[in-house]
């Protein structure tokens, strides 16, 4: 066996998601009409074979193809809490895809398509195959945004993210290609060892650092880059929306591990930098505009850039710890706006979209369980003890203090507060709120129901058990530095 | 050992009855209602054993338990009590009991969800007096604002979505500054988040006032300190009356408590460098809103700015660093907890009847309702401070500490007791006495059975407290010496 196949085998999970993303694809050519379900099983049966190929796979770490691919805890757990993200989606996506007619196999393909291509960045040891994978997510991405053909709102959604999202793949390119310009490698590991010799202050390296941490700021969702978020997050279908807003943030963390910790860590003080103010704007921004918002998915949208902001603190730590919280910031989030949009979906039914939020107007007394998850969901996401959304904030605040920005933390807290005011009206417009005559919602749909009270309810039993996530988390990046 | 989980089973039993009672639903009223009476009563119980073996004679702390929680951020569950906390645990576990048979019958919507709130809520509130951990502390410093937001917007009255969430943002907004101080200290103290190790944790001067600040930011809101109490009047006159009754009862002491367990331990340099401007606000509590609860009109209201009175003389007494003092004060925490419940109670009591809290639609209540109004006036007279009842030993024990320290700020807190002999009597004059003026107080029904239990019990522990005090202090002297030692000890690194 020549050396570039050495290892293949770490690469298992990768072709097993690829082949069961074809055979998809080609059993609902063929069997789609008459048995649409089967689509939906497939890709269930794919994300479990790969929860379990993965498992199979912990504990060894190295690399292959000739470095183009990277095994180590972090490529595992973060795989692990994607399987997770997409199994979520498929799950609350049946019936609302259904309502809409869209219910067609091509979703799941692209989902899996989405998530292989979340998982070649995670397992990137190379700009090349780092870029692959962001274009795969991207492509398929901008596709799932734009399914919902019908829906004028959907389709310029689609067409913002193509637009914007190439521009911001441009830019990371272009900071690449300085990159490798420098150093003349494509190869992450190899350019952190030519870095050594090159001064902190060469203009050429600052660029490249400058135009990379632009292009996973966009993907993140960072402000000033964040401009694409709101209107995507609110024109997609919720069942699109809960997908950007899940798996691909593990994505574009990857990227921040591969190129700014494996490749730029002798560059810390430069990128450092750079997310002080990323984090400060997000911060600001996220939480000051999502108060206006009277439409729920893009109140969550700047929800989204202000969370952003949050575990940005925890990178701006650089440490192992700090990074590690940021990955638990990272993986909470994701936990919290899969159900945040999961309960959206289940409230929406056909010919109508629960996206005012007026929609859940006295919810505690039509559906008092629903409104109850909806409680925890809010109250975590605004970081309120004891939901898991507090120790998120917890561990990147200590992280951050820890690193001397005492004044950053003081910042971040206080945002918390004026976020945790929108999250409130939330709360208070389910409780406190009569129901309206027109906003009778009707929830059927048992798959659904079941999966978002299981997510919601982690949100509250890993807010009172939270060790075993955070060691998980922190086990990801042993060694990341 | 059965002793080492009677906190965990404090905080839990409640909690998880709470649950219970949720999932009996509100369509079972009447089961949900016996449900929670049982519950509040097997929480009781279950912190009666804490006050039997409790050992007087030690400031160390008792019935510790420490489990490891998140280990990736050393965190530790870790509980324990000394003869401060002791106290509020029983006043918790007791009010709670009360509070629940107070709410029998006025509260009609969702019940389950009501009784529910209350009972999660006193676990949480338990949790707080009993943790060691700076974080666990801080968990359930949060956690029990979510019910209490509820309990004040579901079942408030008119404004009551208003009142609810500026009380929680108030509340959040000054906790939060003290999480970033709990994580400084963290760094300072070799990675231990347990608060016996922050005191002893050397620290320079301005970081000691710094952290003091933030401390300051949260305890002052909670107590609520002129000028941070805007939040207080408007809760108390949405809030049903058993959200009241907790609020004033417990809540505003965690905000003292902290005071006493954060505070004066870990930072007490700075404590004593920023006493004059404790001394301040205490003495502006006690003389200008007691001025400004003259002026009254609701009932609710009065008794709330009564209560930020009466705990500007807890923490005048705090910051004269004298055990006198100190232990008049949490004496005065107890009988206000007592008394405050009451008083709150005594105007839900006429609310029920009339719906309106304003003083005018009353007068001569005491010719229709005269065991009422003799209840009443016991414990208008313990909020006067009137010897024999619990609330002359505190404030006595406060200024004659006060005295030793500033003659001027003992002078000062004296007049206050005048004061708020006005306000209350004034009030009782209005509402209680005289001929009858209204037709509708003409046809008021004297207390019923239940009523008359609630507010029998707790005319009894006012007087018990007031006549026989010496057991209550028997129990926090020696935790207060302690506390009085380690303020007096600079811990300014050489």
């Amino acid at each position: 066996m020549n050396s570039f196949l050495m290892h293949w085998t770490f690469a298992i999970p990768e072709i097993w998601v690829l082949t069961m993303a074809c055979v998809v694809l080609l059993t609902d050519l063929f069997w789609g009409d008459r048995l649409r379900d089967l689509a939906v099983v497939l890709t269930v049966l794919t994300l479990i074979g790969a929860v379990v190929l993965t498992i199979f796979e912990m504990g060894q770490s190295g690399t292959a193809f000739a470095g183009l691919f990277v095994l180590d805890p972090f490529t595992n757990v973060a795989e692990l809490f994607s399987y997770l993200a997409v199994l979520m989606v498929v799950l609350y996506s049946r019936r609302y895809l259904v309502d809409r007619g869209i219910y067609r196999g091509e979703v799941f393909v692209l989902l899996l398509f989405a998530l292989l291509g979340i998982m070649v960045m995670v397992s990137g040891g190379s700009l090349l195959s780092i870029y692959l994978g962001l274009e795969l997510l991207a492509l398929s991405q901008y596709a799932l945004v734009a399914f919902y053909r019908d829906s004028v709102v959907a389709t310029e959604a689609g067409l913002k993210y193509f637009v914007l999202g190439a521009l911001a793949s441009g830019m990371l390119l272009y900071g690449m290609s300085l990159l490798y310009g420098l150093t003349g490698t494509l190869d992450v590991r190899n350019i952190a060892g030519a870095l050594v010799n090159v001064t902190a202050s060469n203009l050429v390296l600052v660029f490249a650092i400058v135009f990379i941490v632009a292009g996973i700021a966009f993907k993140l969702g960072a402000a000033p880059f964040h401009m694409w978020l709101p209107d995507v997050y609110q024109g997609a279908p919720t069942v699109v929306t809960a997908f950007l807003a899940s798996a691909p943030k593990i994505g574009a963390f990857a990227l921040i591990i591969r190129l700014l910790v494996d490749g730029g860590y002798g560059m810390l003080e430069s990128w450092q930098q750079i997310f002080v103010a990323l984090s400060l704007v997000s911060l600001v921004v996220g939480n000051v505009i999502a108060i206006a918002q009277q439409n729920i998915k893009r109140m969550l949208a700047y929800s989204t850039v202000g969370h952003v902001g949050f575990l940005s603190l925890g990178i701006v730590a650089g440490t192992e710890a700090g990074l590690a919280s940021a990955f638990f910031y990272t993986v909470v989030y994701v936990l919290m706006s899969l159900a945040g949009f999961g309960m959206i979906m289940l409230l929406s039914r056909a010919g109508f979209e629960a996206e005012r939020i007026d929609d859940f107007k006295g919810l505690a007394q039509r559906k008092p369980w629903y409104a109850f998850l909806m409680l925890i969901i809010m109250f975590s996401m605004a970081g309120v003890p004891p939901t898991v959304g507090f120790y998120a904030k917890l561990a990147v605040f200590q992280a951050v203090i820890a690193a001397g920005y005492v004044w950053l933390a003081v910042i971040g807290v206080l945002l918390a507060v004026i976020g945790a005011f929108y999250y409130l009206r939330v709360v208070k417009v389910m409780y406190f709120d009569k129901a309206d005559a027109e906003t009778g919602i009707i929830v059927r749909d048992d798959l659904a129901s079941t999966a978002l009270s299981i997510n919601s309810l982690a949100l509250l039993v890993l807010g009172i058990l939270p060790g075993p996530l955070m060691a998980f988390c922190f086990y990801a990046m042993q060694g990341v530095i | 050992m059965v002793h080492s989980s009677l906190l965990s089973y404090a905080i839990w039993v409640p909690i998880i009855g709470g649950l219970l009672v949720l999932a009996v639903g509100d369509r079972r009223a009447e089961a949900a209602r016996w449900l929670a009476l049982l519950v509040s009563l097997a929480a009781f119980a279950v912190t009666i054993p804490l006050f039997t073996g409790f050992d007087p004679r030690t400031a160390a702390m008792q019935f510790s338990e420490r489990v490891a929680w998140i280990p990736s951020l050393n965190i530790f569950y870790h509980l324990g009590i000394d003869g401060i906390s002791l106290w509020f645990i029983l006043l918790t576990s007791f009010l709670t009991v009360l509070v629940v048979i107070s709410s029998w019958r006025n509260v009609k919507e969702r019940v389950a969800q009501f009784m529910a709130a209350f009972l999660i809520m006193e676990g949480m509130m338990i949790g707080v007096f009993c943790a060691l951990d700076a974080i666990l502390f801080y968990v359930f410093w949060e956690a029990m604002l979510i019910p209490m937001f509820l309990i004040i917007g579901v079942w408030g009255g008119p404004r009551r979505v208003y009142a609810t969430i500026k009380f929680f943002l108030y509340t959040f907004l000054g906790s939060v500054l003290m999480l970033v101080a709990l994580l400084y200290l963290y760094y300072h103290s070799n990675s231990s988040f347990c608060l016996l190790v922050f005191q002893k944790t050397p620290l320079g001067m301005t970081a000691q006032v710094l952290i003091f600040l933030a401390f300051f930011l949260a305890f002052a809101v909670k107590i609520p300190m002129w000028p941070m109490h805007t939040w207080l009047p408007d809760a108390h006159v949405e809030a049903p009356t058993a959200g009241s009754v907790i609020l004033a009862a417990v809540m505003l002491k965690m905000g003292a408590y902290g005071f006493l367990r954060l505070s004066l331990p870990i930072v007490p340099d700075a404590s004593h460098k920023l006493a004059w401007l404790m001394m301040l606000l205490s003495l502006i509590a006690i003389i200008y809103v007691a001025l400004v609860a003259i002026v009254q009109e609701d009932m609710k209201k009065l008794i709330a700015y009564s209560s930020i009175a009466h705990m500007g003389f807890v923490t005048l007494g705090f910051f004269v660093f004298d055990s006198v003092a100190i232990e008049g004060s949490i004496i005065q925490m107890l009988s206000h907890g007592f008394i405050s419940a009451a008083m709150f109670l005594c105007v839900g009591v006429l609310y029920d009847r009339m719906h309106t809290r304003n003083i005018k639609a009353y007068g001569g209540v005491a010719n229709v309702m005269p065991i009422f109004a003799a209840l009443m006036m016991l414990f208008a007279m313990g909020n006067v401070g009137l010897p024999g009842t619990s609330g002359f030993v505190g404030e006595f024990m406060v200024v004659l500490g006060a005295y030793q320290v500033s003659p001027w700020a003992a002078i000062l807190a004296a007049t206050g007791l005048i004061t708020g002999a006005s306000y209350t009597l004034w009030l009782f004059k209005r509402a209680i006495f005289g001929s009858v003026t209204h037709p509708e107080v003409a046809g008021l029904k004297d207390l019923d059975g239940r009523e008359m239990f609630v507010l029998g019990t707790l005319a009894a522990f006012t007087l018990l407290l007031g006549l026989w005090p010496a057991p209550f202090l028997n129990i926090v002297h020696s935790s207060v010496q302690h506390l009085v030692t380690q303020v007096s000890l600079s811990k300014i690194p050489a």
